[in-house]
């Protein structure tokens, strides 16, 4: 028999009221159709989506970039819950298969036993919703969280309005929401001209296509059909500024480039709207893949950092599958829904199957990956949007929001302003002295300038920081490793994280260091042991 | 030949380990002229060193007058920032809590520094988030915190202005002896000649005295810490209590760890995971109990570091007897804030033998002569067994 210290996690992480054989997270295509697979298998599955997400929630950008343009119809949770009912049909489906749809719930953790720890008593998710937090056990795990916006700064983009295509396309389509007029859409490929679309259907005017690139880069008939709609796009342009009194863009200013993406003096228009919505691409959402962990790789044509999968969907985490948007999005999926549903049904079978369920069907064919034309495709294209608004706009512009980070801030590691810091040596640093050390490193350089340290929890500068940190280093965005993602992977409120009562123990034998007596003990009284009290500290709280 | 492509690519004093009692020994070294290169696994104060509380008040230590000493001088000493903050507020949420904030207290005053108690309005008016369940506190007028991140690079980048040399992602695999000194250090980007060796390499230096036939017991552990958003700044940002460590740093965000550790086995030189467990939700309770004011404010950030414990608790500083140019130095856990004064009192160990500000007579590595091999067995300090999940069933 092991002794026990008392002050040690062992025995104190109590597994979960309750824990199911199959999770599913994020109720998208991918995810609905992993989880009725499922449960049409005999497999109890819980399926777990965070819309509707709640307004404090909207208002820093998470889960996507909305851009501070919600009206106030978010804040009636009923109403948004019905509208994210009503919009996606396949939910009822998943619940007349069976399936424990629980919406409007956060996942902002993923914890397993690893190689740090070994105390867990199952593998777990922590959820959360705006009053409470719990955890699920779960046997299997279907990861199916879609994709997030990429956002690039410009001058001007900390005003109201500066929005993501995702955080767009659920406003306009999922909660109706949107508290915009007239919109600039930045980007012309698929995704730019779905967007545009999307806004017209509803209403919203759009007030331009802009594009860095020479061509449209989307389907030319689709793009005809919106300037046929009068949308004017423009070619071979960049965003120079936002303007607006009070906080709001009121206008934007484009100005046409040059082929190396450098402005052409003189060209400058400004354009009235209310709104600009990135639409360049999304990113995989791969944070609770990498809480897991598993193995990711960099795949440009994909969004960068996917989970490497197997035609079963199955990661490198044999109990964790992933499907849809988080595997990989490139433009293509957007006309090809039934892509995410066949990846879901694979991973549902999969992971009934290594339940015990009965072999299921053949497996269907799919293909995420269209042949690309090069391996770098997608980060050269937001390079060259990245080169363009540095031509147009500088280098005196917030790359983060949330702490105020200049791109010059950040390719010279200033430390932050508020330390009021100078020093002939700090002006000497910068990344790229810090190359001379070994690869720039996201994560080092976060801490450093704190680019990336904010509530949004690096959202909306994640990419256009690698991006800069690759110029900056002459390399490509694949040779920065991946930043890391931690818990909460939403930014939550203490009070509706913390759990509403504790095990004795943890609460008796909490102490704030090791508890050994003899750490902290005075040197010059040999033997005279501090000791952190624990059982007899009655907090007042807990009374 | 061998011995002088070693020695070409060497350096005086090697030190194995770019933690902060590494960089801040190569710091000293390198301002007092001295040839040192710092050999780093992975990048500089990666691990424990630059992910701890912050809090620079160990007054009990024989390091402890240095500390308070050296502090207010590092920025300028350094040439970079490293946000240090004088004095600490301790909050107590009962009696024994509040017994235990005077005990920190009167050891300092037994060493000359000044603090006083604080009833729950005086606490109050330094800390307007504290609640209606707070009895009292601590006023410390001395001791403080700084930011672990910021100090790591601030050493390393100051002991490269003065002539040093770090060498990042290079893993040390074998120590060369030869007539009982260690001459050259092995490593994952070649081999590096030295006259002095200095091993700090925090949970992986007893791996290292195995190497030199040393045994010295040593439980790695992780430990977790969460972090919040800004909150707007409080006078004195070093308020600390109900079981927590931590600090408001100058941005304003709450950051804070404390209760259970987990003892685990680090098996190898690798950059370990820096994993959370659901004790983030318990750490969250714990701060917003210690600052109810608080207690709706967002949660951005949790982080876990691995650190190493003797059996007392206490460091070893020591110079070897044999080999007797190897110094060790591990500060069981509680490394950061002593880090000015150990890194000076370690570059003193290479370069006169002694320590030349303190008796460091306590922290010797005979102390744990008589220490059995299953210490951490017989203490409760081993690592679960490895718990090997059920294989998943599938076929692909």
């Amino acid at each position: 028999m092991r002794e026990t210290d008392p002050r040690s996690i062992a025995g104190k992480l109590t597994p979960p009221d309750r824990r199911v054989p199959l999770v599913v997270v994020g109720a998208g295509a991918a995810g609905v159709a992993a989880a009725i697979e499922a449960a049409r298998a005999g497999v109890e599955v819980v399926l777990i989506d965070e819309h509707p997400v709640d307004n404090d929630m909207m208002a820093m950008d998470v889960p996507l970039c909305f851009g501070q343009r919600m009206d106030g119809s978010v804040r009636n949770r009923a109403l948004m819950l019905e509208r994210v009912v009503e919009t996606n049909p396949d939910l009822a489906a998943a619940h007349e298969a069976g399936v424990d749809v629980q919406l409007g719930t956060y996942v902002w953790g993923a914890f397993v036993n690893g190689p740090t720890v070994q105390e867990l008593p199952c593998s777990m998710l922590g959820l959360a919703d705006d009053r409470r937090s719990w955890l699920l056990g779960y046997d299997r795990l279907i990861v199916a969280a879609g994709a997030r916006d990429v956002l690039l700064g410009f001058p001007g983009w900390e005003r109201a309005g500066t929005l993501g295509a995702g955080g767009a396309a659920a406003l306009l389509a999922r909660y109706r929401a949107l508290a915009a007029r007239r919109v600039v859409v930045l980007g012309s490929g698929a995704l730019g001209l779905h967007t545009a679309s999307l806004a017209l259907e509803r209403g919203i005017e759009v007030a331009g296509i802009v594009e860095v690139d020479a061509r449209v880069r989307g389907d030319a008939a689709r793009a005809k059909t919106l300037t046929d709609r009068g949308v004017p796009v423009f070619l071979s342009h960049t965003l120079q500024s936002a303007r607006g009194r009070t906080g709001e863009i009121e206008s934007v200013v484009l100005v046409a480039v040059n082929r190396d993406g450098t402005p052409i003096a003189g060209s400058e228009r400004e354009i009235a709207c209310d709104a600009v919505c990135w639409a360049i691409g999304l990113v995989p959402n791969v944070e609770l893949l990498h809480l897991v962990g598993a193995r990711l790789r960099f795949v440009s044509q994909l969004g960068g950092w996917v989970p490497e999968v197997t035609a079963r969907m199955r990661t490198s985490v044999p109990t964790v599958f992933a499907a849809g948007d988080c595997t990989g999005f490139h433009e293509g999926m957007l006309a090809a829904p039934d892509v995410a549903r066949a990846e879901g049904r694979s991973a549902g079978r999969a992971a009934a199957e290594s339940l015990g369920a009965a072999r299921g069907r053949e497996d269907e064919t799919r293909r995420r990956v269209s042949a690309p034309p090069t391996a770098d495709e997608t980060h050269r294209y937001w390079r060259a949007w990245l080169d363009s608004l540095i031509a147009a706009g500088g280098w005196e512009v917030n790359v983060c929001q949330c702490e105020e980070v200049t791109r010059r801030e950040l390719v010279e590691t200033k430390p932050p302003r508020y330390l009021g810091w100078q020093s002939p040596q700090m002006s000497a640093r910068s990344v790229t002295t810090l190359l001379r050390d070994g690869p720039l490193n996201q994560d080092q350089i976060k801490r450093l300038t704190r680019a990336g340290m904010g509530p949004c929890q690096s959202r909306r500068c994640r990419e256009q920081v690698g991006l800069l940190l690759a110029r900056a280093a002459n390399t490509t965005l694949d040779r920065i490793p991946l930043p890391t993602f931690r818990p909460p992977i939403r930014p939550l409120p203490l009070n509706v994280l913390w759990p509403a009562d504790e095990p004795a123990a943890m609460r008796e034998e909490w102490v704030s260091w090791f508890g050994i007596p003899t750490q902290f003990s005075p040197h010059w009284t040999a033997g005279m042991a501090i000791d952190e009290p624990t059982a007899h500290a009655r907090l007042i709280v807990s009374e | 030949m061998m011995a002088d492509m070693a020695r070409a690519s060497g350096a005086s004093v090697v030190i194995v380990g770019g933690g902060v009692t590494g960089l801040s020994t190569g710091w000293w070294l390198a301002r007092a002229g001295v040839d040192v290169l710092v050999l780093e696994k992975g990048i500089v104060g990666w691990e424990a060193s630059g992910r701890n509380g912050g809090g620079a008040t160990h007054v009990y230590s024989p390091f402890g007058l240095e500390e308070q000493r050296l502090w207010p001088q590092m920025d300028e000493l350094l040439g970079y920032p490293t946000e240090y903050q004088p004095h600490r507020i301790g909050i107590a949420l009962s009696e024994t809590q509040l017994a235990l904030a005077r005990r920190w207290a009167e050891i300092g005053g037994t060493r000359g520094f000044r603090w006083e108690l604080l009833d729950r309005r005086q606490l109050k008016e330094l800390v307007p988030i504290v609640g209606d369940n707070a009895i009292g506190g601590t006023y410390l007028h001395f001791g403080g915190h700084a930011n672990p991140q910021r100090t790591v690079q601030a050493y390393a980048w100051g002991l490269q202005d003065n002539g040093g040399r770090i060498q990042q992602h290079a893993t040390v695999t074998g120590l060369t002896q030869r007539g009982g000194r260690v001459t050259a250090v092995q490593t994952t980007r070649g081999t590096f000649g030295a006259d002095t060796v200095v091993i700090a390499a925090g949970p992986q230096t007893g791996a290292f005295a195995d190497m030199l036939g040393i045994c010295l017991p040593l439980a790695p552990a992780r430990v977790e810490m969460i972090a919040t958003e800004p909150i707007p700044l409080m006078r004195v940002g070093g308020v600390a209590g109900n079981g927590l460590y931590g600090r408001q740093t100058l941005r304003g965000n709450l950051v804070y760890g404390g209760g259970p550790h987990e003892w685990i086995n680090v098996p190898d030189m690798a950059t370990p995971e820096h994993a959370n467990t659901p004790l983030v939700r318990n750490l969250a309770r714990r701060l917003a109990e210690l600052l109810p004011g608080a207690a709706h404010v967002r949660l951005i950030r949790a982080w876990s570091g691995l650190v190493e414990n003797t059996p007392d608790g206490l460091p070893v500083v020591e110079r070897l007897a044999r080999p007797d140019n190897v110094v060790i130095a591990t500060m069981s856990s509680v490394g950061f804030g002593l880090s000015p004064a150990v890194g000076r009192a370690v570059s003193e160990l290479v370069r006169f033998g002694r320590c030349q500000f303190a008796d460091l007579g306590a922290l010797a590595l005979g102390r744990f002569a008589d220490t059995p091999r299953d210490w951490r067995e017989h203490a409760g300090w081993a690592a679960a067994p490895s718990a090997v999940e059920a294989a998943a069933g599938g076929d692909d």
